[in-house]
């Protein structure tokens, strides 16, 4: 019988994950919520922030407090950095506070559009590959400068779907195929996914995995998003497998067209 | 000898702090109350392992940023 679990886990440097979801852990109403969505989604990998401490008030109930660390990796990021080096020292802190090697590396490029900078990000992977680091890397969906990126060393390149937060899903689905085609690396579609049949359409491209935070953080029902997202990334990946039919111009009938009756007229 | 009547300035997190003299990085870390659980810490832009928070000092002028994780995608 075959399953959904015959697949191969998916393998990121030194860590394999049989969830090709990887969830973020931002915007959500109350972190209860955000518990019981990552719990939904399945996911075994999820993205936080390193952001300064907040002194002088008592500690309360912190995001770690909802994160279950045997069931999820962290993946600390760099989100909301600008210049290669603030990139570096963000990922070397997160590294330190979460105990985790692996790093979503952004360097963007743009605070409106929140691109990012192709130049920055090629020199902070640089530095972070050498470190020792577990690279993930955000993205453009620019194939040579994912193959760059690949040339350095990076454990999984990162392409964005549309710009972050955006909704927009897969907008060049051309270049993501053509990553995808060349890539020794995993490459886990981040950012733009809106809607199930987002991160469907990226799997049945080949994707290894999909990358999101808001497309579940700030649906109406973000617990039941990250179920459809949990199960639109398995059937896109079994979809894949699979083997899609060639598409033609052409009907082709699906009963057999010897057997009929007498009809009419005949 | 500890001279508890002195004290420097440094900065943390972007706001000034007076501090006694001597501290070490843990010093520091308890007189500002920080959950050590999840923290990582920079001085002067260079990190701050946790095996050295005992043996790095704070010198006047210093500036930290002492950090955590929180929710991000």
């Amino acid at each position: 019988m075959m399953t959904p679990t015959d697949d191969p886990p998916l393998e990121i440097g030194p860590h394999s994950f049989q969830s090709r979801l990887f969830v973020g852990t931002g915007k959500y109403r109350d972190l209860d919520v955000m518990r019981d969505a990552l719990a939904a989604s399945g996911t075994e990998c999820v993205t936080v922030a390193v952001r300064r401490m907040q002194l002088g008030v008592p500690a309360g109930k912190s995001l770690l407090d909802y994160l279950d660390r045997e069931r999820y990796r962290l993946l600390p990021n760099t989100a909301g950095c600008f210049t290669a080096d603030d990139a570096i020292r963000t990922a070397r802190l997160g590294r330190e506070a979460g105990m985790s090697d692996m790093v979503k590396l952004e360097v963007l490029g743009d605070p409106d559009t929140l691109l990012p900078d192709p130049v920055g990000t090629l020199e902070a992977a640089a530095v972070l590959v050498k470190e020792g680091f577990v690279v993930l890397c955000y993205t453009s969906d620019d194939p040579v400068v994912a193959r760059r990126l690949e040339d350095l060393g990076v454990a999984a390149v990162m392409p964005a779907g549309a710009p972050i937060g955006s909704g927009q899903g897969i907008l060049n689905p051309n270049n993501i195929r053509i990553i995808l085609e060349r890539a020794r690396v995993p490459v886990l579609v981040d950012a733009g996914v809106g809607c199930a049949s987002d991160v469907t359409r990226a799997m049945e491209l080949g994707a290894h995995g999909v990358l999101l935070n808001t497309g579940i953080a700030l649906a109406v029902d973000p617990v039941r998003m990250a179920r459809a997202m949990r199960r639109a990334c398995q059937a896109g990946r079994d979809s894949f497998r699979a083997g899609r039919i060639a598409k033609r111009l052409y009907a082709s009938a699906s009963s057999p067209t010897e057997g009929l009756i007498e009809f009419a007229g005949e | 000898m500890t001279d508890r009547s002195r004290a420097q300035d440094i900065t943390v997190n972007g706001e000034r702090h007076t501090v006694p003299v001597p501290l070490s990085v843990a010093q520091l870390l308890e007189h500002l109350h920080v959950d050590l659980r999840h923290v990582a810490v920079e001085r002067n832009r260079a990190l701050v392992p946790k095996r050295d928070y005992a043996s790095v000092a704070v010198d006047a002028g210093d500036t930290f940023e002492i950090v955590t994780l929180v929710g991000g995608g």
